[in-house]
């Protein structure tokens, strides 16, 4: 289950940063992969769509976000808990 | 050949305040506008707060064929319109309407008509919509409205340019009547978004705050919408004297820049052109200008880089003026902001009353700047700026002086 939701997670970060799923590392940062802030706020809502959750995300301060963007690995597990909280 | 400018009527309607006395008097109260959303589907949204116009029925000031034709923006336009043209006491007919226009800015247009209709069309599946959607949800509808009411046969469109509308229209009227192209031009702009549509795009951003516009201050998460419409008249310097109009205010320069770089993110460059441009146009040396009214959203990314941009362009005479952002009381009105927020401009230069920044909680050591922290100042100002920046990157920034 967590592996289907890593490879969905990974996807969407790699077609947001024009690369292939395999280019992207658990342990990039969106600024490795080049993804900016609108592209982080595109990430976000397309990861809503595809696990149909809702994010929580303030592009004002995404520090102080319980959704933590750090890394693939942490937005990995965020939405993983999102989607387990939701069902 | 170049024309002194001067504005000889002001009107308003925004969440502060249905005319200009009510809006500046909330103002100088550092009243908040800002109030839970009065929408349908609100319960849908995310956001659920805005600055909307209170207390209002467009019955009271409009027959039904007029709302046919009437979008909401439509209607703050002529409202405030019928304020600003009632205080400057003109009627226009001859070459004086020939050579007399509008140039309004919006950036919505009639959302609120395109929203319910859509709804009609989408959601309850009608195939049938009222004939006049057309003309009533078009983004010149108000210019046209305003023209066509008072008989300004002269030069008149509308601007988009986003948060900047108002403050480029009011540009471009300013240089009509400079340029001797025109001798009274009515202009501001006006914007009604707080739609459901309206505020789910938004939303879509993420900058907007669920709970209040705290510009400047280190606790800000963001903006809050506003709606409403600033309708101003401006006219040739000569040809108010003559006629022994009241003077609010000297337009005295005007700047336009784009960064030329991002979409959505603000540049600090951009913003310090614009504002350096428009002291250059006007003469107007950095020492002189004791206000200034900021394009301060509320945003991460707004307001430390405007407050950087001024720092860039005042250096030590920085520490010297007072910015505030008067968004914290009656929110964003988008392509209606600078107009609105025009009026603080005026209220600094006759009333020599500082508009505050209210909300403010916490110092943000990346808007180090004296932002009139939650109550209104006296002071004596010789010159005022409105900023607007705009997503896109297009800049305007007006300068106004004390009544010659």
């Amino acid at each position: 289950m967590s592996d289907a939701i890593a490879d969905k997670v990974i996807a969407i970060i790699a077609e947001q940063a024009m690369l292939e799923p395999s280019d992207v590392k658990s342990e990039h940062t969106l600024e490795d992969l080049g993804i900016d802030s609108l592209g982080l706020v595109e990430s976000i809502f397309a990861i809503e769509e595809a696990f149909d959750i809702s994010v929580p995300f303030n592009a004002n301060d995404p520090s102080a976000s319980d959704f933590d963007i750090s890394s693939v690995r942490s937005i990995i597990d965020a939405v993983a808990k999102l989607v387990k909280d939701q069902s | 050949m170049s024309h002194r400018v001067v504005i000889t009527g002001a009107g308003t309607i925004n969440a502060l305040g249905h005319d200009v006395p009510a809006t500046l008097e909330a103002m100088r109260e550092g009243r908040c506008g800002i109030g839970p959303l009065d929408i349908r589907d609100v319960d849908r949204l995310a956001v659920k707060i805005g600055g909307q116009v209170t207390g209002y029925d467009e019955h009271a000031h409009f027959n039904r064929q007029q709302i046919s034709l009437y979008d909401r923006f439509t209607q703050f336009t002529l409202l405030a319109a019928r304020e600003a043209l009632g205080q400057a006491g003109l009627s226009f007919s001859g070459d004086m309407a020939d050579r007399s226009g509008v140039v309004l800015g919006t950036s919505g247009g009639g959302l609120n008509t395109q929203d319910e209709n859509y709804r009609a069309v989408y959601e309850e599946g009608k195939n049938r919509v009222h004939p006049f959607i057309v003309p009533k949800l078009m983004n010149n509808a108000a210019a046209s409205h305003v023209s066509m009411e008072w008989n300004l046969r002269g030069p008149s469109f509308t601007v988009a340019t986003a948060c900047a509308s108002s403050n480029h229209a009011m540009g471009q009227a300013y240089q009509m009547i400079r340029s001797g192209m025109a001798d009274v031009m009515i202009t501001g702009g006006s914007e009604s978004m707080l739609c459901f549509g309206g505020v789910k795009a938004w939303e879509g951003l993420r900058v907007m705050s669920k709970d209040a516009c705290r510009p400047f201050s280190a606790t800000r998460n963001g903006m809050v919408q506003g709606e409403g419409a600033g309708i101003f008249v401006f006219e040739r310097l000569d040809h108010a004297k003559k006629r022994g109009a009241e003077i609010l205010a000297e337009v005295a320069g005007f700047a336009m820049s784009s960064d030329a770089s991002d979409i959505v993110m603000p540049s600090k460059q951009g913003a310090a052109r614009a504002i350096a441009g428009a002291l250059r146009d006007g003469g107007i040396d950095r020492g002189q200008v004791g206000y200034i009214n900021a394009h301060g959203t509320g945003t991460a990314a707004n307001d430390k880089t405007e407050c950087a941009a001024v720092a860039d362009v005042f250096g030590a005479q920085a520490d010297k003026l007072m910015l505030s952002s008067t968004k914290s009381m009656h929110g964003h009105l988008i392509g209606g902001t600078g107009a609105v927020e025009l009026l603080a401009c005026i209220m600094a230069l006759r009333d020599g009353v500082i508009a505050p920044t209210i909300g403010y909680e916490e110092f943000d050591p990346e808007c180090a700047l004296d932002v009139v922290p939650n109550e209104a100042r006296e002071a004596r100002v010789e010159v005022a700026l409105s900023n607007a920046f705009a997503f896109g990157g297009l800049n305007a920034v007006l300068a106004l002086k004390k009544a010659p």
